[in-house]
């Protein structure tokens, strides 16, 4: 999303110049420059917009789907085509949209934030990253196929995504086990980044909350990829080679995909939303100009999230035919996460509190951000409850759920990152009041669309339906209404991205007063090539 | 930079071995689940399947105190010309005692196929305390175009059933198979009356054709 650093901005002692000179002149340029590049920046830069490509490709299947439900009955496309939509919708926006815009977030901020010259491994730091399109191109070509492109919702709940699947199907196994082996790459690289690189004299406790964050995250990825990949690895030899895994003609189980699958499943959606954490504990002190509150818990915290979160899967499974031990089992410890992420909203607001605050277009996401996750996280406590969770269940309550932690969190951290780092990405301010209506548009855009959710969910209306019942119009209309505005108005965020590159008003090194972490020491924009010498860290007590 | 990241090279192979070793053992453990789901659901009952070959019968006296409704559900498979029927939706039982079902498959379709009936029981921790003697779900079985076929479940509800349990559904919903792997299953426990019931129940001049 960021410009490149140009070259000729290269700030380091002589001894370095000429060390890096030569490399410089043998750098390819144009195309291959960003297609050989294993500068952590240029692959940053690459991720992000790599990103918000599938987040804009995403949000078109959005609003197809929006578009149909505007009114009751089926006006724009065929019950097939809206199953392919919000499939996709859900496979590109978690695989393809929030999870590399935190890698690349990573790529770009963890080396700076620790001092560090570069990723560890920059040549895997490549692989990664050109794997992504790869995986993408082959996914999104299978709404060219013929029988469609996967049309049994992102969790491809067996028997549905095996006996009953499209041929595209297998297209789609492969493409998630090409992104799976980036973001297990990924981490990877990201572990020894920030296990190996420290600057002499950090120590983990001094560590930035987004990388902290980025470090349970990359566990955690290494934890449960694999078990996404041997789901599907179980499916593509359900379909081809006569397997019965989920085939219960054959001795297999179905109840058992749901069991792997949220094994994997509810660890990734703490993948899309700790970092997110991170990023609101680095800006909201910033502009509140006051250190975080309680940096020690926050830790801790995480941790604790990170670690439940293999504890609770069957939440998503109350209706299976749970024995009772295990739905109150899953239903406290879902009930217990809430505990840890209490922790982190209070220490929020504790900070916020007798600060002295301002309100610059990153802080109004961050802001956003603590607001409505929470209201997204009391849904999620209600979901928890097992005997409520019958009524709930596959309704629109669960859609208006994960929508609110997932868009007005993980989606609104991720712009509140990039509208805090443009500075230091390109060396010039965002404009100020353009920024300012893409955060109105999209705040009022996100509950239009997503409040009415929780009552046409609480009446009933069930989800991944292209047609409801006259009763839930109104509540639609808002919802479609909504989506298109906020749908529109990212248009707007890509403008402000493009005029950021390109000018605006130029950035000091420290672009916001109240910023303290390392990289507001280099130049913005950053040189291409930083921390050669690593800095010598000063610890501040947090 | 190369100095930097030279030096911590040692340092960042140690991570990215000790990495490597968790992202294996987290890829077997993704497998071994399948088996330990199964394991776990064979102790616990938990998924309420049965058992996939004839048992003994336990010789317990009946218990006459109780008294437990056996209900039978059959179910069709999408795709599948069968009927599957079943003589008595439900029967009363007391926990110890045998009992003997019949039930009937019918190819109403044009062509020879393959298909197995395959076993649910509800609530699912009576599935550790029924015991079947012989079943029809312990293979395929194979209709030509219009025949039909007649087969008995003999089972047994010990007497260790859960007191609260006083119902007990059994699901039979066919699957169909492929048409060339009808296969004979064999006995676990070596019974001779099951095998020789097994095998007369399996032959299909003496089935009963109507």
């Amino acid at each position: 999303m960021a410009s490149l650093p140009p070259k000729h901005r290269l700030q380091s002692s002589a001894a370095d110049s000429a060390a890096t000179g030569q490399h410089e002149h043998h750098r390819p340029r144009g195309l291959m420059r960003w297609v050989l590049t294993t500068n952590h920046k240029e692959i940053g830069t690459l991720y992000l917009i790599f990103s918000l490509t599938m987040f804009l490709i995403g949000g078109v299947f959005a609003l197809v789907v929006r578009a149909e439900l505007f009114q009751p009955g089926l006006q724009l496309v065929q019950p097939e085509f809206f199953n392919q939509m919000t499939t996709m919708h859900g496979l590109i926006m978690v695989f393809g949209a929030v999870m590399p815009a935190f890698v690349g977030l990573a790529n770009w901020m963890v080396p700076l934030q620790i001092g560090a010259p570069d990723m560890a491994l920059p040549r895997l730091n490549n692989f990664s990253f050109w794997l992504l399109p790869i995986a993408f191109t082959l996914m999104l070509s299978t709404l060219f196929m013929p029988g469609g492109a996967p049309n049994f919702g992102w969790t491809f709940y067996a028997p549905l995504s095996t006996t009953y699947a499209p041929p595209s199907t297998t297209f789609f196994i492969l493409s998630l086990h090409i992104a799976g082996i980036s973001s297990i790459l990924g981490a990877i690289n990201i572990i020894a980044t920030i296990l190996n690189l420290r600057a002499p004299g950090m120590r983990m406790m001094d560590m930035t909350l987004f990388v902290w964050t980025w470090l349970i995250t990359a566990f955690l990825l290494i934890a449960v990829m694999p078990v996404l990949a041997g789901v599907v690895t179980m499916m593509l030899m359900d379909i081809n080679f006569g397997t019965s895994f989920f085939n219960a003609g054959g001795g297999g189980d179905p109840v058992l995909f749901q069991h792997l699958f949220w094994f994997f499943g509810h660890p990734e959606v703490y993948i899309m939303i700790l970092p997110a954490f991170g990023i609101v504990s680095v800006i909201i002190p910033t502009f509140a100009r006051k250190r975080l509150f309680g940096y020690a818990s926050m830790v801790y915290a995480t941790a604790s999230i990170a670690i439940l979160s293999f504890l609770v899967w069957a939440h998503h499974m109350f209706v299976v035919g749970l024995p009772l031990v295990a739905e109150l089992f899953f239903m406290y410890s879902t009930m217990l996460i809430a505990v840890p992420t209490g922790v982190k909203v209070f220490n929020w607001i504790t900070t916020l509190f007798r600060g002295s605050i301002s309100f610059e277009p990153a802080m109004l996401f961050a802001i956003a951000f603590v607001v409505l996750f929470t209201i997204g996280g009391f849904s999620g406590l209600m979901l928890a409850i097992s005997p409520a969770d019958f009524q709930y269940h596959d309704t629109y309550f669960v859609v208006a759920h994960f929508h609110y932690v997932l868009v007005p969190g993980a989606v609104f951290s991720i712009m509140a990152a990039v509208y805090y780092w443009l500075p230091k990405w390109t060396g010039h301010y965002p404009h100020l009041r353009l920024s300012q209506w893409h955060f109105w548009l999209s705040v009022i855009g996100v509950n239009l669309t997503f409040f009415p959710m929780h009552f046409s969910g609480l009446a009933g209306m069930p989800r991944r339906i292209p047609d409801y019942s006259l009763q839930f119009a109104d509540f639609n209309m808002v919802s479609s209404i909504g989506a298109f505005m906020f749908g529109l108005s990212q248009l707007l965020f890509v403008v402000i991205v493009i005029m950021c590159v390109r000018g605006g008003k130029t950035a000091p090194a420290k672009a916001w007063d109240g910023a303290e972490d390392l990289e507001w020491t280099v130049p913005s924009p950053a040189p291409l090539h930083t921390f050669e010498h690593p800095p010598q860290y000063r610890p501040v007590e947090h | 930079m190369v100095n930097v990241v030279e030096d911590r090279r040692p340092q960042v192979r140690r991570t990215v071995i000790k990495t490597l070793v968790v992202l294996a053992g987290m890829c077997v453990f993704a497998f071994a689940l399948v088996p330990l789901y199964d394991v776990f659901c064979q102790v616990t009952g938990l998924n309420g399947k049965t058992a996939s070959s004839a048992q003994s019968l336990v010789h317990q006296e009946v218990d006459d105190e109780r008294t437990v409704t056996m209900q039978f559900v059959t179910r069709g498979a999408a795709g599948l010309p069968w009927r599957l029927e079943v003589e008595e939706r439900q029967i009363r039982v007391h926990p110890g005692q045998s009992a003997e079902v019949h039930f009937t498959f019918r190819n109403l379709g044009e062509r020879s196929l393959v298909a197995r009936a395959v076993p649910s029981v509800t609530p699912s921790p009576a599935s550790l305390h029924l015991r079947k003697l012989v079943c029809f779900c312990f293979e395929n079985q194979r209709l030509a175009a219009g025949e039909s076929f007649t087969a008995p479940l003999v089972f047994q509800l010990t007497r260790d059933l859960p007191p609260e349990i006083k119902a007990v559904t059994l699901v039979y919903t066919l699957y169909p198979q492929e048409n060339d792997t009808v296969t004979a299953a064999m006995p676990d426990d070596g019974k001779h009356i099951d095998a020789v019931a097994t095998r007369r129940w399996a032959d299909r001049s003496s089935g009963g054709e109507t």
